[in-house]
C-alpha cells in the first residue's frame, strides 16, 4: 500500500492536493484538499449589494463573467427586480460565449496533456495526418504543410527547452494516441490557443473587457441604437455575428471532431471515473424571465441513484435542501462540526488545524481542506456538463437525447459509458455543441428586438436603494460551465447583512461531511489504476475531468473565529 | 536553451524581413521608438529563450487568462519563440513533484538570469496557511524563487496591490510582493492587466535587457502615466457638461460621459482608452459601464462604485484630475487605517448618505 500526494494539481484554476492510497496498483481511498483561501463573503458585509458583482466576479478569473451574474441575480431575486428581455439576452448570449471558450480552453490547453503525448507527436507522419484530420473534418487548416510546420515548431522546442512541457509524462505506456493523433491535436492546441481570444471580444462588446466584463443590477450597462456611433450598433452587432460564425466552425469543424477521436482510443476510460451516481443542475438560460424555470434551455433537477427515470425538482429557498458541512473542513461551528447551515444562516469561522507548513502529508488530519462540504437533502452530488446532459436526458429534453445518442453510436459503446472520466469529458464538448446553438438563437432574438427597436437594457425601479424593503434576502442561481453555482444574500438598510456561495468545484471537489459520504472527486479516483506511481497520469484524467476550479471552492473565511451572524454593524 | 529568436524564426521559416517587423512590433509594444529598433534586432539576435517562471498564490487566476489573450505577440508565439516559460501551474504538462523540479532545475541552473512573474498576493497570517502550495507556504516559496530572479514583475492588481483579497477588513492579511522581495518590483496592475500590456512589458523587458521606465509606485510609465479620463473619448462630453444621468437613458445610447454614474476614470491611470481590451475591441467605458479604478491601490475601498466622485470633499466638476487624485488619495489612506468594523459602519452611513443627498432623487 502506497500513499501518493499530488500538490499542485497543475492544469486547473488555483490551488488542489491530491492525497491517494494505491493498491496492487488501484486507488482504494482518495483525499482532496483546498489549499488557498482569501475570505470574499466576510470583505462583501458591509457593502452596496449593487456592487456586488464586481467582487464576486474576482472569485474566479476562469469562469469571469458566472459570478457577476449570479451575484446580480441574487440582488434581483431579494428585491423582485425583473430585468427587460433584451438585458436577459445579451446575459445569455454572454454566459453561452463563456461555455464555448471555457470547454474549449479547458479540453486543449488543461486537460489534452493527460491524453496526448507531446514528444509523440514528433514521429507522426503529416501527410498521414492530415488525412486522418481529414476524414472527420472539412477544416481548411488540415493540411500536410501545416501539420509539417507544427511538427518543427514542436522540434525547436524540443531542442531548445520543452518550456511549458517539460517534466511531462512522455513515453507512459498509458499514452494510446498513435503519432498522427497526437500532432493533430498538438497543433490544435495551438489553434485553439489563438481562436479563444477572438470569441471573448463578445464578452469586450458587452461588457467592456475579458476578463471580467461589467454587469449591472437590473440589466446590463451597454445601450444599444443603431443610430448612434458610440452606442451597441451595427457594426458592433455584426461584430458579433461573425465571432459567432467562426466559433460554431471551431467548434463543430474542430473541438467535437477532436474529443470524439481521441476518445475513441481511450474506451477503457468509460470504465473509471464514474464516481457520484447524483447529478444536480439549476438550469439555464431563461428565455421568459429568471422566475419561469420551465422556459430554460436547460432544465434544473436533480437526478439521484442514476434513476433516468425521474427529475427531482430542486428549491435552492427551501431551509431543508442545500446544507454545508465542516465536519473535514478547516472550521468549526457554533452547534458543533456535524452540523449542517442553510446558506442564509451560514455561519463561517476559520480553524486551521492541519500541519504547520512546510509539511508532507495531511494523513491522520480528520480536517484537510479550506472547502466546505455541501449536501442536496444530505446527499453528494456531481454538478458539471455531465450532470447538464443527465437531467436533460432524464427530462426528456429533445436536443441533449438528440446529441447524446449521436455521440455514444460514434464511438459505439453503451449509455452506462456517460457515468464515467470519459463520458465526462465528452458530456463537455456536447454542452459546448448545445450552446454553440443557443448562442446563435440568442443573437437572432438579439436582432428581432433590434428590428422591433424594443431594445432597453435596464429595468431602473428598484435601482435607488430607498426603494428597498429593511430587510431582503435573494438567491442567485447559475448553471456554470463547471456546474451549479448559487449566491445567497441577505440585505439590511440597503447593505449587505450576510453573503454566502456555493459554488461548483465545492460540490465536486469538497472533504467528506459529517457522515463520511465522499465528494465527487473522492469517489470517482477510488477504482482508478496507477500504473506508475512516480506519473500521476490517471489520478489527472479522472480530476481534470471535472475541471476543477479552486478559487471559486474556496472563498469563506473569518479570522478571529467570530460568529459572523452575531456582528452588528450599528 | 541555446537558440536566439532570430535562428528560432528562421527555422519556423520566417524571412528576414518578417523578423524585422515582428521587431519593429515587439518595439511598438514595447514603447520604444524606431530608432531603437537596431537595438532590438540585435538583442533578439543574440539572447536565447530566457527562462520565466510564473508564480500562482492568493489569485483568480485572470492574470493568466488575460495573457493568452494577447493578440501581438499571440501566446503561442511568445511560447516557442521567445521565451521559455519553464513554471505555470495553470499550463505545464506536470503536475506535484514533477512540477516542482521544473522550478528547481529553473532556479539552480538559470541563477540571476531567470524572470520571476508573480501572479496574486501572499498571505501573512496565520504562518501562512492561507495559501499553500506542495505543503509549502506562498511566503517561503516566493522567497526562494525570488532570490536568485533577474527580475520580479507582478502581475494585475493582487500582486501588485494585494487586490479583492486585501480589501477591508483584509482578512487573510494578504500583501503585495514588492512589500516581501527584497529587490525592485515591475508593478503591472488591473484586475486583470491588458493582455497586450502585459506582453508589451514582458518584450520590453527580454528585448531591452533593462526594466522599462517606472513611477513611483513601480509602474511602467508607458501603460500607466495617463488617467483614464485624460485619453478617454468621452473626455470632450465632460468637458461640455454632457453626462449619462440614469442607465440606458437617451444619454447613455449617445456616449456621454458617465462621470456621474460613477466613472472612475478621472482618478485611474491604465491604458485601457488607448490600447483597449481584447485586440482594441472596447473598453469598459466605451461600453457603456464606467471605470471601477481596477488598476489603483485600495480601488475596492473606494465603493460604492455608482456614488460619484463629488461625494469627496474639494472636488467639483470644474476641478483639475490632479487635485481630486490627491484628495482621493488622503481618503483611501484614512480608509486603511480604520478598524473592520469602523470600515462596515462608515461604509453604511455612506450608503445611507448617498440615498439621502442623491441629486437626482
Amino acid at each position: 500500500m502506497a500513499r501518493i500526494v499530488v500538490d499542485p494539481i497543475t492544469r486547473i484554476e488555483g490551488h488542489l492536493r491530491i492525497e491517494a492510497v494505491v493498491e496492487n496498483g488501484v486507488i482504494t481511498d482518495a483525499f482532496s484538499a483546498g489549499t488557498m483561501v482569501r475570505g470574499m463573503e466576510i470583505i462583501l458585509k458591509g457593502r452596496d449589494p449593487r456592487d456586488a458583482w464586481a467582487f464576486c466576479e474576482r472569485v474566479c478569473g476562469v469562469c469571469t463573467t458566472v459570478h457577476a451574474l449570479a451575484s446580480v441575480r441574487s440582488v434581483e431575486d431579494a428585491l423582485g427586480i425583473k430585468v427587460p428581455p433584451t438585458a436577459e439576452l445579451i446575459r445569455n448570449i454572454m454566459l453561452t460565449t463563456q461555455y464555448i471558450q471555457d470547454h474549449v480552453v479547458h479540453f486543449y490547453h488543461l486537460q489534452a496533456l493527460d491524453w496526448v503525448d507531446v514528444v509523440n507527436a514528433l514521429k507522426a507522419d503529416p501527410k498521414k495526418t492530415a488525412e486522418l484530420a481529414q476524414s472527420y473534418s472539412s477544416w481548411s487548416k488540415n493540411t500536410p504543410g501545416y501539420f509539417a510546420d507544427v511538427q518543427n515548431q514542436v522540434k525547436k522546442l524540443a531542442a531548445s527547452g520543452l518550456g511549458i512541457f517539460a517534466n511531462g509524462y512522455w513515453g507512459n505506456p498509458a499514452y494510446k494516441l498513435p503519432p498522427e493523433a497526437n500532432l493533430l491535436a498538438v497543433a490544435h492546441y495551438l489553434d485553439a490557443l489563438a481562436w479563444q481570444k477572438e470569441i471573448v471580444k463578445i464578452h469586450a462588446v458587452f461588457g467592456g473587457k475579458n476578463p471580467h466584463p461589467n454587469y449591472l443590477v437590473g440589466g446590463m450597462p451597454c445601450s444599444i441604437d443603431i443610430n448612434e456611433v458610440a452606442a451597441i450598433n451595427s457594426e458592433r452587432l455584426n461584430l458579433v455575428a461573425s465571432l459567432i460564425d467562426q466559433a460554431q466552425e471551431f467548434v463543430t469543424q474542430v473541438y467535437i471532431p477532436d474529443v470524439l477521436t481521441i476518445a475513441s482510443f481511450y474506451k477503457d476510460w468509460s470504465k473509471y471515473g464514474g464516481g457520484l451516481t447524483n447529478y444536480l443542475s439549476y438550469g439555464e438560460f431563461p428565455t421568459r424571465g429568471y422566475n419561469d424555470p420551465d422556459a430554460f434551455k436547460i432544465p434544473r433537477g436533480v437526478v439521484l441513484n442514476r434513476d433516468l427515470s425521474t427529475v427531482h425538482p430542486v428549491n435552492t429557498h427551501d431551509s431543508q435542501e442545500i446544507k454545508e458541512y465542516i465536519t473535514s473542513s478547516w472550521y468549526t461551528y457554533t452547534e458543533g462540526d456535524s452540523a449542517g447551515l442553510q446558506p442564509w444562516k451560514g455561519e463561517t469561522h476559520l480553524n486551521y488545524t492541519g500541519p504547520k507548513p512546510p509539511f508532507t502529508s495531511l494523513e491522520g488530519f480528520e480536517k484537510y481542506s479550506f472547502l466546505k462540504t455541501p449536501r442536496w437533502k444530505d446527499q453528494a452530488m456531481e454538478v458539471g456538463p455531465l450532470s447538464r446532459m443527465i437531467v436533460g436526458y432524464a427530462a426528456g429534453r429533445s436536443d441533449v437525447k438528440e446529441v447524446v445518442t449521436a455521440a455514444l453510436g460514434k464511438l459505439n459503446v453503451p449509455t452506462e459509458a456517460l457515468f464515467s472520466t470519459l463520458g465526462r469529458t465528452a458530456a463537455r464538448a456536447l454542452d459546448a455543441e448545445l450552446a454553440m446553438s443557443y448562442l446563435r438563437e440568442f443573437y437572432d432574438d438579439l436582432m428581432t428586438r433590434v428590428k422591433s427597436g424594443d431594445v432597453s437594457t435596464f429595468n431602473g425601479e428598484m435601482w435607488d436603494p430607498k426603494s428597498w424593503p429593511q430587510d431582503a434576502e435573494g438567491v442567485g442561481m447559475v448553471e456554470a460551465p463547471r456546474g451549479a453555482l448559487a449566491h445567497w444574500i441577505k440585505i439590511h438598510d440597503g447593505a449587505i447583512e450576510n453573503y454566502q456561495l456555493v459554488v461548483p468545484t465545492t460540490w465536486n471537489g469538497s472533504p467528506r461531511d459529517a457522515k463520511g459520504q465522499r465528494s465527487s472527486f473522492e469517489q470517482a479516483l477510488i477504482g482508478n489504476p496507477v500504473g506508475n506511481l512516480d506519473q500521476p497520469l490517471e489520478i489527472l484524467r479522472t480530476i481534470h475531468s471535472f475541471d476543477p476550479c479552486m478559487a471559486c471552492a474556496v472563498h469563506l473565511y473569518d479570522p478571529q473565529g467570530r460568529h459572523l451572524h452575531q456582528v452588528s454593524f450599528e | 536553451m541555446g537558440q536566439t529568436i532570430w535562428q528560432s524564426m528562421q527555422q519556423k521559416g520566417y524571412s528576414r524581413r518578417e523578423f524585422l517587423q515582428f521587431c519593429s512590433a515587439a518595439a511598438a509594444m514595447a514603447g520604444l521608438s524606431q530608432s531603437s529598433i537596431g537595438q532590438v534586432v540585435s538583442a533578439f539576435e543574440t539572447q536565447t529563450r530566457p527562462a520565466v517562471v510564473w508564480m500562482h498564490f492568493q489569485e483568480c487566476t485572470c492574470c493568466s487568462e488575460s495573457f493568452i489573450r494577447a493578440s501581438h505577440p499571440t501566446v503561442a508565439d511568445v511560447l516557442f519563440d521567445v521565451l521559455s516559460l519553464n513554471y505555470t501551474e495553470t499550463l505545464m504538462a506536470p503536475a506535484g513533484f514533477q512540477a516542482e523540479k521544473s522550478l528547481e532545475d529553473t532556479i539552480r541552473d538559470q541563477a540571476g538570469k531567470y524572470i520571476v512573474l508573480v501572479e496574486g498576493s501572499v498571505p501573512l497570517a496565520a504562518d501562512g496557511v492561507y495559501c499553500m502550495v506542495g505543503g509549502k507556504s506562498a511566503e517561503a516559496i516566493l522567497q526562494t524563487v525570488a532570490k536568485d530572479a533577474a527580475a520580479v514583475v507582478a502581475w494585475g492588481n493582487c500582486a501588485s496591490n494585494g487586490c479583492v483579497q486585501s480589501a477591508k477588513p483584509n482578512p487573510t492579511q494578504a500583501t503585495p510582493i514588492h512589500k516581501l522581495v527584497d529587490k525592485p518590483v515591475i508593478n503591472v496592475p488591473g484586475c486583470p492587466p491588458i493582455a497586450d500590456v502585459m506582453m508589451g512589458i514582458v518584450t520590453h523587458l527580454l528585448v531591452v535587457g533593462e526594466t522599462p521606465e517606472l513611477d513611483d509606485t513601480g509602474r511602467p510609465r508607458e501603460f500607466y502615466g495617463r488617467r483614464v479620463h485624460d485619453t478617454c473619448y468621452r473626455r470632450a462630453n465632460y468637458d461640455a457638461g454632457l453626462f449619462v444621468e440614469a442607465w440606458d437613458d437617451e444619454n447613455a445610447r449617445k456616449g456621454y460621459c458617465l462621470f456621474k454614474m460613477g466613472c472612475r476614470g478621472p482618478v485611474t491611470y491604465n491604458a485601457c482608452a488607448v490600447v483597449k481590451w481584447n485586440e482594441g475591441t472596447s473598453y469598459p467605458i466605451q461600453s457603456g459601464h464606467g471605470c471601477i479604478g481596477c488598476s489603483e491601490a485600495g480601488f475596492w475601498d473606494n465603493e460604492p462604485f455608482y456614488q460619484h466622485l463629488p461625494e469627496v470633499p474639494g472636488f467639483g466638476i470644474e476641478s483639475t484630475a490632479d487635485k481630486v487624485g490627491g484628495t482621493l488619495g488622503l481618503v483611501t489612506l484614512a480608509g486603511v487605517a480604520t478598524h473592520a468594523v469602523l470600515t462596515n459602519i462608515r461604509k453604511k452611513s455612506v450608503i445611507a448618505e448617498q440615498h439621502r443627498d442623491d441629486p437626482k432623487e
